[in-house]
């Protein structure tokens, strides 16, 4: 997924929930789980379908200003390619 | 906070009974002891409990879980905790109408199990008239747009339809394809010699799994599991004693795993009488193999010490007599010629048909 047009949504099978005793997000889908730092839950909140890639890129860079904007540019590729070899992501176009 | 003893999952075994008889099933062989199933009330608390200690995944099983008549009150009382809850299921009994029902009252994905990609040989591992109607119940799931996991347990007999097991979960749009091979414990274990697949039937279903797996990246998952009588080192089981999940069983007792209390000499509760998070921190049977202390040689130098934890404990001690050895499946394992003798006579019998030894509510009895 590096195509900077293609608007990326969370499957609906996935469900962000908050994890009290760590503090940090659990994005949960059938029997499994992924647990998100700071940055891979900011981008899950971005992945609902009317953002594109860039438009993710350029609102994470004024959120997070003191990231450069290539490694925000990295963090997001990869974690959006954990999310896609997985099957819970939807490309809008 | 501490996470390294943190349970994600909570495996309910809502029951013994089930329609089926499958030869290969995980639930103790001498199910006469087990009469007594826990109510609604204690389930949901159980939930509740299970959900401040750190559950966030719910896999309701059995035996059949659909057999429960409270399964309504039971997701719906999950769905309130926010718990991602699965549905492990024979797909049998079930009607449209009953799984929309609990679709709507907070149910998050289903698994349904196939014997084989025939209705013949499926219905006779089985033990009965099943496969139809588990072909509607997958249908009726993906239909309302949940998510489906299609499981198959591979044995010698199916083992070689593993083509046309991806095609029927292509074709029924499965999510996940979970190609289980069958752990040799409970009523495998006594069914062993009819149940083993050889060598050259486990390496050509990997090859083909995992040309699948490629193809279907990002649309099906395809997760072959595979079989510890065959690889150098054992299994993780349960990713560690006592570390990630939480079985409950039918009649209450919290357990490590599903077969735990079969293991003479441990010491398990039953949460009627003691508060959940009380039994995972403190109980003997939870800590008896957790941490380093206890592993025995091969294991206490090994580096893979934190990636399996020395392996299965059942395992070891239905093989071995002893469940602080190492797994005999670890082929470091001083044990590990029971493992090797397994896979020669599986070989040897190839083609021969052996009898199944059949789950029966009462204990068992041979066809």
């Amino acid at each position: 997924m590096t195509l900077t047009t293609v608007r990326p949504r969370l499957s609906p099978k996935v469900r962000l929930r908050f994890d009290r005793r760590t503090g940090r997000h659990l994005l949960l889908y059938p029997e499994r789980g992924l647990e998100l730092n700071n940055t891979a839950t900011a981008i899950a909140r971005l992945c609902t379908g009317e953002w594109t890639i860039d438009e993710m890129l350029n609102h994470l860079a004024r959120a997070y200003d003191d990231v450069s904007p290539n490694e925000i540019r990295r963090e997001v590729c990869e974690f959006l390619d954990v999310l896609a070899d997985r099957g819970l992501l939807q490309a809008m176009s | 906070m501490n996470n390294e003893h943190r349970p994600y999952t909570l495996i309910a075994e809502l029951t013994y009974r089930c329609p089926l008889r499958c030869p290969y099933c995980s639930n103790p062989w001498d199910l006469a002891e087990h009469g007594n199933e826990i109510d609604t009330d204690t389930w949901l608390r159980v939930f509740h409990e299970a959900e401040e200690l750190g559950v966030v995944q719910l896999n309701l099983t059995g035996g059949e879980p659909l057999l429960r008549d409270d399964l309504e009150l039971l997701i719906e009382g999950a769905g309130k905790l926010d718990l991602y809850t699965n549905l492990i299921t024979s797909g049998i009994p079930l009607t449209f109408e009953r799984l929309s029902r609990l679709h709507t009252l907070g149910l998050d994905s289903v698994q349904v199990s196939i014997q084989s990609t025939r209705s013949s040989v499926s219905d006779r591992i089985a033990g009965a008239p099943s496969f139809n109607r588990k072909l509607d119940a997958m249908q009726w799931v993906t239909a309302l747009g949940i998510p489906l996991t299609m499981n198959v347990v591979l044995h010698r007999e199916n083992i070689s339809e593993i083509e046309e097991i991806i095609a029927l979960a292509e074709r029924v749009s499965a999510d996940r394809l979970e190609l289980a091979n069958t752990q040799y414990l409970g009523w495998a274990l006594k069914n062993r010699a009819a149940l083993l697949p050889t060598r050259e039937q486990i390496e050509r279903a990997r090859t083909v799994a995992a040309e699948a797996k490629m193809r279907l990246r990002g649309k099906m998952e395809v997760l072959f599991i595979t079989p510890d009588y065959y690889s150098e080192y054992p299994k993780s089981c349960m990713e560690g004693w006592g570390r990630r999940f939480i079985v409950v069983n039918p009649e209450g007792l919290a357990l490590p795993c599903h077969l735990a209390h079969r293991i003479s000499g441990l010491r398990f509760e039953h949460v009627t009488q003691r508060r959940l998070a009380d039994i995972w921190h403190h109980s003997a049977g939870f800590n008896r193999f957790r941490g380093d202390d206890w592993l025995p040689d091969p294991c206490r130098t090994c580096e893979r010490r934190a990636i399996d934890f020395g392996g299965c404990r059942c395992q070891t001690f239905h093989v071995m007599g002893d469940a602080d050895m190492t797994d005999p499946a670890c082929s470091l394992a001083p044990g590990h010629h029971h493992i090797e003798s397994a896979r020669t006579q599986a070989g040897r019998t190839t083609g021969i048909p052996v009898l199944f030894e059949y789950r029966t509510g009462r204990g068992c009895s041979s066809r």
